[in-house]
């Protein structure tokens, strides 16, 4: 280098060491882990051992079919799970999704197949009831300091009786077999070219977004990433995305279900990760009384929480009406609820509030619906499979208490 | 008690018999103060004096049981820390009141980030490092949690996060307690060029030394009422008097009775 450079805004202190090049990225990522900053590496690393597991047991586990399957499961505790991790980005915890889902199929039960309500009106109507339901909590945690755990806990009871309640007598709705809305949740497989498509959009928004704000930063004198390190990054999402999907359309493709799940992962991740809103739940999690007297409107936030883990509740609902073509009493009971907070926990997203990405809900759920999918596949009794999904989340609780203990120690937090 | 000298600027906020009790104690009892623009109004006092409970009665932390906050003549209440904020009064808290989770960026920007729907970063990054860059910071990144900065660098970035919306009152609980000394003086500077430009600030402090190197007025606080308003030429000995209570007896009246004369 001939003359030294003025260095950029961001690079003046002497002290601190800056990633260059791909070997300095890998060592600022080995110590990131290090210091208890796991990201998604648990839930990739656990992911792997379970499918190695189960194909070993059982060939079948890794077939496109089973895995075009197990997407369509996937599909209706993740959107629960989405808005699990709204709840507990803010230290909070909801209950009752189980049955806050269960009254959405319900609903969907009631008014559109007894009733004859038009269906788009059904869902708005499920959707609403529970916004309405997750407001109750917002406002009994504002007004009366009523720990979530207890309101959502006498909630999941209220709910199941209003749910018995609505479906009266007979205990179940079917739902008519050759509805759009079955055909939806069972059947409707994007076609081969469309999901080639949107596979390529990730990388190249990845690559346009990425070129922009370098340009931005530098333009701004501030120190800005390399543009090769963007395309290889780019590159290797879009290799990955275009091997799944190729994987999968040897089966059946890709469900629209699944579609309009990661659809919604997206969105909120753009929502927590690029708005005011989200930088204000995440501040609100990690130190509520300093959110307050930064201006932050804190009990607005526990609303929205609240009335969009409700909300997603019900709409995950909504949509296992419609994979199970019937609202009836068991829809929502039994493992729904522990399996929405365990895909988010085991995700990354922390118990403990202040940290959590949408994207949790999307891989812890696959991990959740593998274990299950595999044990059925290996013809094992509930029993079974409930112990060992409870171990699981009790092993991922574990990882993250253990890396929280470790980021306050290597001060991260 | 000495009388200072009357301020020249807009009186910007004047508290007329402000009280505060949490539960039996009293913590404020007919608090009168006036800040006026451009102007440093040192508040000083012995510990469980009241001082820090002052500050958050007027950032809205706390709403006051009894008394009259006015704002420019008008009469105001400070029902949230938004609502003082939207007044221009910003506050630089002792306990910090920072997001450990959260960057410096994202700490300076709380509440107020840039283009709500769609966060600026890169203009936010600009201004915060501009804002820290002022008060001679040495923060090595601005990307990193504020859990791994030390007990000075997150005090400099409470300051720069008081700064950001060009707030009409600066309050500083304690800035100087947690920094070195090239920090102090950049915290001193600052003081004074905030009050060149017209702001009102109130600073707490126990030191003595950084008091008088910046006040206008000095303002005693004792046991949760006013003890006395000073100068910065007041002696020592008259402030540490008033400020621990051995005032209260008739030879530190007649001291003071001098003084005020003097004057």
């Amino acid at each position: 280098m001939s003359e030294p450079k003025k260095p950029t805004l961001d690079r003046a202190d002497a002290r601190v060491t800056h990633a260059s090049g791909i070997g300095g990225t890998i060592s600022a990522f080995i110590d990131q882990v290090k210091s208890g900053d796991l990201g998604a590496l648990p839930v990739i690393v656990g992911l792997v051992i379970i499918w190695t597991v189960f194909t070993i047991l059982n060939p079948i586990f890794l077939s496109p079919n089973n895995l075009v399957n197990m997407l369509f499961d996937c599909s209706t505790t993740g959107v629960i799970a989405l808005g699990i991790v709204c709840v507990l980005m803010l230290g909070e915890i909801d209950l009752s999704v189980g049955s806050m889902s269960g009254v959405g199929s319900t609903i969907i039960g009631v008014l559109w197949v007894n009733a004859g309500v038009p269906l788009p009106l059904a869902i708005l109507a499920a959707i609403i009831a529970g916004a309405i339901i997750g407001s109750i909590y917002a406002t009994l945690r504002n007004r009366l300091g009523m720990p979530s755990f207890v309101s959502t806990l006498s909630g999941l009871l209220a709910l199941l009786g209003l749910q018995l309640y609505l479906l009266g007598a007979t205990g179940s709705i079917n739902l008519p077999y050759s509805s759009n809305m079955v055909n939806f949740g069972q059947l409707l497989i994007m076609p081969a070219v469309v999901s080639y498509a949107l596979c390529l959009l990730p990388g190249l928004v990845m690559l346009v977004v990425g070129l922009q704000t370098n340009a931005k930063r530098r333009a701004a004198n501030l120190s800005a990433g390399s543009s090769t390190g963007l395309a290889i990054k780019a590159a290797l999402t879009t290799i990955g995305l275009v091997g799944v999907i190729f994987y999968l359309n040897l089966g059946r493709g890709v469900p629209w279900m699944f579609a309009l799940f990661v659809a919604l992962v997206l969105i909120m991740n753009y929502a927590f990760t690029r708005t005011q809103w989200g930088r204000s739940m995440k501040a609100v999690g990690g130190n509520a009384e300093a959110a307050r007297r930064a201006g932050i409107n804190v009990r607005g936030i526990y609303v929205s929480a609240f009335v969009l883990c409700s909300s997603f509740a019900a709409l995950g609902g909504v949509m296992s009406s419609a994979r199970l073509a019937s609202a009836s009493q068991q829809a929502g009971t039994g493992d729904v609820n522990l399996n929405a907070i365990a895909a988010a926990v085991i995700g990354g997203t922390s118990l403990f509030g202040g940290r959590g990405t949408a994207f949790s809900a999307l891989l812890g759920i696959i991990v959740i619906q593998s274990i299950a999918n595999g044990l059925t596949l290996l013809n094992l009794s509930s029993s079974l499979r409930y112990m060992i999904t409870g171990g699981v989340l009790a092993i991922a609780v574990i990882v993250d208490s253990l890396a929280r203990q470790s980021r306050v120690s290597h001060g991260r937090a | 008690m000495t009388t200072a000298k009357t301020p020249t600027g807009e009186l910007l906020l004047s508290l007329r018999g402000i009280s505060k009790n949490f539960g039996a104690v009293s913590a404020l009892t007919d608090i009168e103060l006036d800040v006026h623009a451009g102007e440093v109004v040192a508040l000083v006092g012995d510990n469980g004096a009241g001082k820090s409970t002052l500050v958050k009665v007027l950032a809205g932390v706390h709403q006051p049981t009894s008394g009259n906050i006015s704002y420019r003549g008008k009469p105001v209440s400070l029902s949230s820390p938004a609502a003082a904020l939207e007044l221009g009064i910003a506050t630089v808290f002792q306990d910090l009141a920072l997001c450990e989770n959260l960057d410096v960026v994202a700490n300076i920007f709380l509440g107020q980030e840039l283009n709500p729907f769609r966060l600026d970063e890169v203009a936010m990054e600009v201004r915060a490092w501009t804002l820290l860059n002022e008060l001679a910071a040495r923060i090595p990144s601005v990307r990193e949690p504020i859990a791994s900065l030390s007990g000075g660098q997150r005090q400099t970035v409470a300051i720069a996060r008081s700064l950001l919306l060009n707030p009409q009152i600066i309050m500083l609980d304690e800035p100087t307690a947690a920094l070195g000394v090239a920090q102090t003086a950049e915290v001193l500077n600052l003081v004074e060029r905030v009050r060149d430009k017209g702001l009102g600030v109130i600073m707490i402090s126990h030191n003595m030394a950084d008091v008088r190197a910046v006040a206008d007025r000095i303002v005693v606080l004792r046991l949760g009422r006013n003890n006395g308003v000073f100068t910065p030429e007041a002696s020592n000995q008259e402030l540490v008097g008033a400020i621990t209570g051995a005032t209260d007896n008739a030879v530190s009246r007649r001291e003071s009775r001098i003084a005020e004369e003097a004057l």
